[in-house]
């Protein structure tokens, strides 16, 4: 196109750095990617890259290491938290982040996640909640909704047997010695665009010393949940939200004097 | 006359979720009917003009595959001169 060339041109947008120049092995659509790019944005903009280490956790994205340019370890499933302690207790003036799926996080893992949260260690958790178990087939996980259909649910979740969906944020929010825990969502650009904010809060929280933050992040699964990835948008907007609804749900007042 | 943009998609990186398409408000995006990635994919590509470089089509791009152009305006002084 003639017009292009001829006035000068910006470029708004490109990919980030801390991203390494690999293809992913995530399905088309899915939004561990968006959840990696936004991770990737902030790290860049605050500048941190060479103070950062992240911990993988078991889950689709256990290869988190491969794509992010900067150092990682892996943990056993679950132990992400309890690596990340000991790795911030002799490396304090490094940036120490988990990155935990659901079925990670707040099932086999819930012990760590809980007790590094009320010890307050100065640790960021990034928590994917796509209501299932993704990297193993979609079975049910704890956050799985009521009757929602998995492969160990095929008629739907029975809360008279399988109980109820845990809700993370709201469960974590309630410890002492957690500061920043809130939930975002990756289902538009504006809720994209909210999610990166905190992202943002949640590592100049760990940079304040300020102590534990959590970063849920709401995701689709399209090819477990059996959907296109515009439809598990929609699906994710009108049934995972309202069960697990968006917003802070705690911010430590010293946390609320942040300005970013 | 609207902000003029334009982006550029790596073959590398898309792989035709079409979650960009969706996400356009110019509606100037589809999936290239005869161009296939190496992973055997139909990238998202330019499907006419209309691209203000709003930068859209990247904030939901799971795959960091977009870069995005836009034209710089002149300033209202130097278009004013
Ligand atoms: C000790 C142990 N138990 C079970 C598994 C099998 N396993 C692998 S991934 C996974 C669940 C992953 O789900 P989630 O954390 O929600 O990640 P997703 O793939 O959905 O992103 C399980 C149970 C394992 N690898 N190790
Ligand atoms: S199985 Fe689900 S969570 Fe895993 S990469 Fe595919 S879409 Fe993403
Ligand atoms: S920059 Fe905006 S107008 Fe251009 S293709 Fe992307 S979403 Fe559409
Ligand atoms: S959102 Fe990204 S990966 Fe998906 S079709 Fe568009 S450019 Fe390709
Ligand atoms: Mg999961």
């Amino acid at each position: 196109m003639v017009m292009e060339q001829i006035l000068p041109e910006e470029i708004v947008y490109q990919r980030p750095e801390s991203l390494v120049e690999v293809s992913t092995h995530y399905c088309p659509g899915c939004t561990h990617g968006v959840a990696h790019r936004l991770i990737a944005e902030v790290i860049d903009e605050m500048g941190i890259r060479d103070r950062m280490i992240g911990v993988a956790s078991v889950g689709c994205s256990v290869f988190a290491y491969n794509y992010f340019d900067f150092d990682w370890v892996q943990a056993p499933h679950g132990r992400a938290p309890a690596m990340a302690t000991g790795i911030k207790r002799v490396l304090p003036d490094r940036f120490v982040v988990t990155y935990q799926g659901d079925g990670d996080m707040a099932s086999i893992g819930m012990a760590e996640v809980v007790h590094a949260a009320a010890r307050g260690e100065n640790i960021t958790v990034f928590f994917i909640n796509n209501a299932n178990y993704g990297m193993t087939g979609g079975q049910m996980a704890p956050t799985t909704l009521p009757g929602q259909r998995t492969t160990s649910s095929p008629g739907g979740r029975d809360v008279e047997t399988a109980g109820y969906p845990i809700r993370a944020a709201e469960l974590l929010a309630t410890l002492e010695g957690a500061s920043y825990v809130v939930r975002r969502s990756l289902h538009d650009p504006k809720n994209i665009r909210l999610a990166k904010k905190a992202i943002r809060t949640a590592l100049e929280v760990q940079a304040q010393g300020m102590g534990f933050s959590m970063v849920e992040l709401l995701s689709i699964c399209p090819t477990n949940w059996g959907m296109t990835p515009v439809d598990s948008l929609h699906w994710l907007e009108e049934h995972m939200v309202p069960y697990y609804p968006l917003g802070d749900y705690k911010v430590a007042p010293m946390v609320a004097q942040i300005r970013i | 006359m609207p902000v003029q943009g334009r982006i550029v998609v790596s073959d590398l990186y898309c792989k035709g979720c079409e979650l960009c398409v969706a996400a356009c408000p110019q509606h100037v995006l589809q999936l290239s009917p005869d161009r296939l990635t190496a992973k055997g994919y139909h990238p998202a590509e330019l499907a006419g003009p209309g691209c203000t470089g709003c930068g859209i089509c990247a904030v939901v791009c799971p795959e960091a595959a977009i870069t995005v152009y836009r034209q710089k305006m002149p300033t209202r002084k130097a278009a004013e001169a």
